[in-house]
């Protein structure tokens, strides 16, 4: 065996244990599920701190922490450092108070599993219950897809082709349909904690280790300073104050729609749950995107050789860690993106079965084995996109986050304005995915406009805004329909 | 303080919270500081003051805006 053969041996071999463990962790949370629709995608909400902390924070993560987040620290600085910190330290954290804590009160009066579900009870219509789910759906998937598609290149890059991308893909989705079938939320929240978990503590070791050998973080950022002065300053470049801001923004408010966050909103065990995470955030943060992001900013004055279309995380380690680790990173970065994958795809059947299936054919008798079909069909649909693509990672994300986030607006206008109509939130919800969908997708379309002194915004940002007007407009301008019930938002929402 | 009055105070903390979490002031400043950019630490400072202030309102005025004081009602599972 040459010493190429057996590194990849090694490499191999570690990432096939941490699948185990994964799926060992997977098959202890099925003993405990009980076969009903809500212990399947909720867990009969009951999930305590560090299980919803964990399964919310390495949910939200994905290949972008390992790999696209530290490309750009190294092509632009870390700036992205900051962006995450306003992101997900600030301002999901205030969402989650602002739309999470409403929306658990909600759920847990009233019985709801998903934000469709939660909207068409409020306005009285299963249409608007359906297309909520539809319009999530459609971002769902292409995320879905970057998510295989980004697992599928790590396996290749892993083992240097020896596995082919789409046998990479193909395992990846098949490990993924199988726990999520068994295990349902419990298994995803439990496996999201251990990896979780794990991703946090290989970046510290990998930043120490980086550090270690090269002297330090001064001697590291003194020479990112010789290479590339401008990555040190605030700002310049890709980052505009603007960008920084559009970004953020857009982004966590993205975020609280997609359906695998929005559907934690309904499971946490108790309020106490909900106050120890909502402070627990901002350290999080500051946890995983200061190494995580550093080391790639730092690899750029440490001689590391970016090719084109390459991650440079993995390249950096393994010029300065032994291969195991390099491959226990790798393990990691998989881990992120598989525990962002098999939440989407619970939460994705999840509202397939209720806001779709279900308005169109009826409840179904057994709706927690209906589920477990929809948690099949949505992985291979994703993966036959995934195989079909070549857009980069980092563009259909975007996208994807920008098409949520025009939901985010119309539905907080809900949750907090007795006065919103049924008509108003549908005009709102239509006429910002309608100009999302022309702009991400027509290349005529300009992707950012220029406004008088505040500057060029991104089209997700101007969409937000525009749902915003639109269902507060046509809200004012229309009277309730006779079947909506205003109040059920407004009454009784306590919880002790 | 009443609720209202809670609102508005937290609300303010909320906006300070966001406004500057991005370190404008330092905006093309370049400048080192034991061994990272002055902004970074700034970032590092930032998040542990927002934990601090999270802290103090889940702790102190959690609800505020949200919670209706009509018991019961809505049939709670």
């Amino acid at each position: 065996m040459t010493a190429l053969q057996s590194a990849l041996s090694v490499e191999v071999g570690i990432v096939v244990g941490y699948l185990l463990a994964a799926l060992a962790v997977g098959a202890v949370a099925y003993r405990l599920t009980e076969n009903t629709a809500e212990d399947y995608y909720l867990a009969s909400r009951t999930l305590g701190t560090v299980v919803l902390l964990f399964t919310t924070f390495a949910t939200l993560l994905s290949a972008f922490t390992f790999f696209a987040g530290p490309n750009i620290a190294y092509n632009a600085g870390p700036e992205w450092i900051l962006v995450m910190g306003l992101m997900d330290g600030i301002l999901f954290a205030l969402l989650w108070y602002v739309v999470g804590y409403k929306q658990w009160l909600l759920g847990r009066a009233r019985g709801y599993v998903t934000l469709g579900e939660m909207l068409g009870d409020r306005f009285g219509a299963t249409w608007l219950r359906t297309l909520v789910a539809v319009v999530s759906l459609f971002w769902l998937f292409p995320y879905v897809m970057l998510q295989q598609r980004g697992a599928g290149l790590a396996l290749v890059s892993l083992t240097d082709g020896a596995v082919p991308y789409w046998a990479g893909a193909l395992g990846i989705t098949l490990f993924m349909i199988a726990y999520v079938v068994v295990a349902g939320m419990r298994g995803v929240a439990w496996t999201d904690t251990l990896q979780g978990l794990f991703m946090l503590s290989v970046v510290w070791i990998a930043v120490l280790w980086v550090l270690a050998s090269v002297g330090g973080p001064a001697a590291a950022t003194a020479r990112l300073g010789e290479a590339a002065p401008g990555h040190l300053e605030l700002g310049g470049g890709l980052y505009t104050p603007q960008y920084v801001v559009a970004t953020a923004v857009y982004i966590a408010f993205g975020v609280t729609m997609f359906p695998q966050i929005n559907q934690r909103f309904f499971v946490a065990g108790s309020k106490e749950t909900l106050k120890r995470t909502f402070g627990l955030w901002p350290v999080l943060v500051l946890l995983l995107f200061v190494p995580a992001f550093m080391l790639g900013a730092w690899a750029r004055g440490l001689g590391i050789q970016v090719p084109e279309g390459g991650n440079v995380l993995p390249l950096l380690l393994r010029e300065f860690t032994p291969t195991w680790f390099a491959a226990l990173v790798i393990a990691g970065a998989l881990a992120a993106m598989m525990s962002s994958s098999d939440s989407m795809l619970l939460s994705g059947a999840s509202y397939l079965t209720r806001d779709v299936y279900r308005p169109l054919f009826g409840a179904p008798d057994r709706e927690a084995l209906v589920a477990r079909a929809g948690v099949t069909i949505f992985a291979f649909g994703s993966l036959a996109l995934s195989l079909a693509t070549n857009a980069t990672l980092l563009q259909i994300g975007e996208t994807a986050f920008g098409g949520f986030a025009q939901l985010a607006l119309p539905v907080i206008v809900a949750l907090y304005w007795t006065r919103t109509t049924r008509a108003g939130i549908t005009a709102g919800i239509v006429a910002s995915q309608a100009f999302y969908v022309a702009a991400a997708l027509l290349p005529w379309l300009p992707a950012s406009y220029a406004l008088p002194v505040i500057g060029s915004w991104p089209a997700a940002v101007v969409g937000m805004v525009l749902g915003l007007v639109v269902t507060v407009a046509g809200s004012a301008v229309t009277t309730p329909a006779t079947d909506e019930r205003r109040s059920v938002y407004f009454e009784g929402l306590r919880a002790d | 303080m009443g609720e209202r009055s809670e609102a508005v105070l937290w609300s303010a903390v909320a906006v300070v919270l966001v406004a500057l979490a991005v370190p404008w002031f330092l905006w093309d400043d370049g400048r080192v500081v034991a061994g990272l950019p002055a902004w970074l630490w700034w970032h590092v400072g930032w998040m542990a003051l927002a934990a601090v202030a999270f802290r103090a309102f889940a702790t102190r005025a959690w609800g505020v805006g949200i919670e209706t004081d009509q018991p019961g009602g809505g049939g709670r599972a």
